[in-house]
């Protein structure tokens, strides 16, 4: 094949995926190393790229500490209890003591926060979240970000990271095509910074056809973060911990500014309170320490989000849906109004679009909301990615090993939703995280840790073979057939994209089954993706472009297989309305209490799973 | 709502594909003129709209759920920081609305990190980031420890 090989040398920090930690980890990098070679690596165009490209309405994560109204243990707090008790507090903790500093730097570079106008403060859309016009979030950091790059490459999918041959576990750089040209890209790198972002599409979504593209997180969140380390031998966190989202029905609009600034609020088809009818139930299958209404109605914390999933849930399968939000009172208030719309206009213009298609205004009306299929992501209410090292000051022994942010292979550092144990970053927590990464990797270059990496012919060529295959497969079969797709020889992107989503679906809790699994099922979820991946070794391209998708189901493919290995790992229903293990229904502190861990071996792909002690920095009491 | 591309206004100059974070944008050999070549990858996250020059880029809600005749159509400018949206919906209804994308000229307000001054050694080895501790302290403390937060740390529990 006549693709060029384009090599670029001497890079010490190698940012791969630039969206919201990896334009962080960029921009700060600069800083700790004036004289280093920082080069960017990203799938799409990082003007629009990530989670952030159509923009956001809000920072769902500040402390306002210079005000006094929270300080870093409180987040800590607030996070442990929405998750069912089990996150990094270490890495929380750290993350919200620097979160401040980042949202305020935004506001210098021109990001319109709304403030007050009573206090001057930022304009307050629940206790964490402050409210933005961020349509140009995304480009205002990404100008950040070429700020400080020496080089940024645009449309390379980054396929497999490098490793050093001449010391294990130690990470070389990395390699991808170009999305365009369909050369072959080769970064050796000191370190690297991974920033590739969460995953949509594991599970069969609700939305078909036409409107598949129509997910909660972006339909380019490939799981590229998970498929790259996994596939080197990083320790991976919490990986079993999926979100289901409750949200506008088929749009998937956002409802953080409907619940807590337009004060709508939610009954079933029959007009009525449903929430509250599931407590006592609930409270036996999680314990009181996790569900207690009571003590939440008089300190204001927080039902954790999965438990309320669990109402809608249980509430819909008991035949009185559909949920409504109760927009129509906020509505009235032109003001109210206003801020309802510019919030989708702002994040999810397909609420927008699908509003008006049909006639659904919710000044008139109560717009239906539902639970979505599930996402494997780290930065939202949920925590799944990398085990990670946390900083010296704060982190016990088993959390640390020299470098913040660094996973278990050496030079390798994450940011965002690639880091494992840290739910509740949001934009402005990942942004946060990729700076913390990059003043690590430039510490651990100035140690002397990255000094004679090799990196051999073979290593490259082996990767770059592989990386063709799918177009090369193609070719050799493709003239057995007269047209069309169907060939004895190979599946395509779509083909295998929609195997994956149904076995998951149907074996490791999506919606069709209500989110219910259990050790048989999983057993078989495993067998089944055991036997795709031989079929992965057969994927056919046609073009450039579904090459590109090709990676994206193989990286997903090897983040469902992890997510499926670490649910039957956990014998408990440790976050029901995420999902249900239909043979351990309860919460099992005495078991469970523990963070999991998983290595995939990368020469025998065995998975060794282990308990990971849950470490709590923080006093329950405020 | 996946994105189409009107044949008349359309001059392929490429604005839209270079942006697509899908990357399903592409200009048709034929005709030289962008298209959606996967809609089903579509996110309708309207970059390609707000930045094609021709406005040649429209969305038509999902097929399979989104009944024909609205449109929602948006003016994003650069110079003047602000963005327009026009919503109209099936039954005739229009709403507009106009929000600023940034309060500062494009792309000044950030400085360039390689020229500041270094950091020195005490600072290396501190926990502090760029620029910090401004922002993140109440009083003129410096960053959040345990021991500042009051915090002990406790023996793993593996309960
Ligand atoms: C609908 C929605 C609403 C949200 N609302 C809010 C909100 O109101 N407030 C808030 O603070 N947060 C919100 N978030 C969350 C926020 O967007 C994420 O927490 C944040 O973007 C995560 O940052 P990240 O860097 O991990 O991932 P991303 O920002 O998604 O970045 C990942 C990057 O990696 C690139 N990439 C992926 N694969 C590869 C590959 N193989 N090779 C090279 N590059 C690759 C991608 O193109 C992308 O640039 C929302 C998210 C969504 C989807
Ligand atoms: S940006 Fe507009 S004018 Fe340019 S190629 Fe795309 S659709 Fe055509
Ligand atoms: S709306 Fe977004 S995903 Fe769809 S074609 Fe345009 S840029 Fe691509």
């Amino acid at each position: 094949m006549a693709y060029k090989t384009i090599v670029e040398e001497n890079i010490d920090i190698l940012v791969v995926g630039a969206g919201l930690g990896g334009s962080g980890a960029a921009w700060e990098a600069r800083y700790w190393g004036q004289n280093k070679k920082i080069v960017i690596a990203e799938k799409a165009n990082i003007d629009r790229s990530g989670a952030v490209a159509q923009g956001l309405y809000a920072i769902n994560c500040y402390m306002g500490t210079r005000w006094g109204e929270n300080n870093p243990e409180d987040h800590v707090r607030y996070a442990r209890i929405d998750l069912m008790g089990l996150v990094r507090e270490d890495l929380l903790f750290d993350m919200a003591r620097h979160v401040d500093s980042t949202v305020h730097q935004f506001e210098e570079w021109g990001l319109p926060i709304m403030r007050d106008p009573k206090t001057g403060r930022y304009l307050r859309e629940g206790r964490w979240q402050i409210m933005i016009h961020g349509e140009s979030y995304k480009p205002i950091v990404a100008e950040a970000a070429k700020k400080s790059a020496d080089k940024v490459f645009n449309r390379i999918c980054v396929t497999h990271l490098l490793m050093d041959d001449s010391k294990e576990n130690r990470v070389a750089g990395a390699v991808g095509f170009n999305v365009r040209t369909g050369n072959y890209h080769v970064f050796k790198s000191k370190t690297v910074i991974c920033g590739a972002g969460g995953a949509s599409n594991i599970f069969k979504p609700r939305s078909v056809g036409e409107g598949s593209g129509r997910t909660w997180y972006a339909p380019w969140s490939s799981a590229s973060a998970y498929g790259l380390m996994i596939e080197a031998g990083a320790k991976m966190t919490q990986m079993e911990n999926r979100i289901v989202l409750a949200r506008f029905k088929d749009g998937y609009g956002p409802v953080g500014a409907y619940f807590l600034h337009l004060k709508t609020y939610t009954q079933n088809g029959l007009g009525e309170e449903y929430e509250s009818k599931w407590f006592p139930e609930l409270q036996k299958m999680v314990g009181k320490e996790y569900l207690d209404p009571e003590v939440s109605h008089l300190t204001h914390r927080p039902i954790p989000t999965c438990l309320r999933n669990h109402c809608i849930i249980g509430e819909v399968n008991a035949g009185r849906g559909p949920i409504h939000m109760v927009t129509m009172k906020a509505f009235q208030d032109p003001h109210l109004e206003e801020v309802g719309w510019e919030n989708f206009l702002g994040m999810t213009i397909g609420q927008a679009v699908l509003w008006a298609s049909t006639d659904v205004d919710p000044k008139n009306e109560n717009p239906e909301l539902t639970t979505s299929e599930p996402y494997v992501m780290g930065s939202h209410a949920t925590c799944s990615g990398a085990w990670c090292s946390g900083p010296e000051d704060v982190s016990p022994p088993e959390y640390f090993w020299g470098y913040n942010r660094m996973t278990t292979i050496e030079g390798l550092f994450g940011a965002g939703d690639a880091v494992g144990g840290t739910p509740h970053a949001f934009s402005s927590g990942s942004f946060t995280e990729g700076r913390l990464a990059a003043k690590a990797a430039c510490k651990y270059i100035d140690d002397g840790k990255a000094e004679g990496i090799v990196i051999s012919d073979e290593q490259i060529n082996r990767r770059r073979k592989q990386i063709y295959k799918p177009l090369e497969h193609y070719k050799i079969y493709r003239n057995e057939i007269v047209a069309g797709d169907v060939n004895p020889h190979y599946i395509n992107p779509k083909q295998g994209l929609d195997r994956l989503q149904k076995l998951m679906d149907e074996y490791c809790g999506g919606v069709t089954v209500s989110y219910m699994t259990n050790e048989k099922l999983l057993n078989i979820a495993l067998k089944k993706l055991k036997i795709m991946e031989e079929d992965l070794d057969s994927l056919a391209a046609k073009d450039i472009h579904e090459l590109l998708r090709a990676w994206e189901l193989k990286h997903r493919h090897r983040a469902a297989e992890c997510v499926t290995q670490h649910t039957l790992f956990r014998k408990e229903t440790r976050w029901p309305g995420y999902y249900y293990r239909g043979d351990a229904m309860k919460v099992d502190d005495a078991n469970w209490h523990v963070l999991t861990v998983s290595r995939r071996d990368p020469k025998t792909g065995e998975y060794t799973m282990e308990k990971a002690p849950c470490y709590h920095l923080v006093g329950a009491n405020e | 709502m996946p994105t189409f591309v009107y044949m008349t206004r359309c001059d392929g100059c490429g604005h839209c594909v270079d942006i697509c974070p899908s990357d399903i944008m592409h200009i048709d050999p034929t005709y030289r003129r962008a298209y959606n070549i996967e809609p089903s990858m579509c996110w309708e996250c309207y970059s390609c709209v707000k930045a094609c020059p021709q406005n040649a880029i429209d969305v038509r809600g999902y097929a399979d759920f989104a009944p024909l005749g609205h449109s929602v159509r948006v003016i994003r400018d650069e110079e003047k920081g602000t963005i327009a949206w026009k919503i109209k919906y099936r039954n005739g209804t229009e709403k507009n609305f106009l929000s600023p994308i940034t309060t500062k000229p494009w792309g000044q307000a950030i400085p360039k990190l390689a020229d500041v001054p270094a950091p020195n050694q005490e600072m290396r080895d501190s926990q502090l980031l760029y620029n910090e501790p401004k922002w993140i302290r109440m009083d003129d403390g410096g960053l959040h420890t345990l021991q500042s937060a009051g915090l002990k740390m406790k023996k793993g529990v593996y309960y």
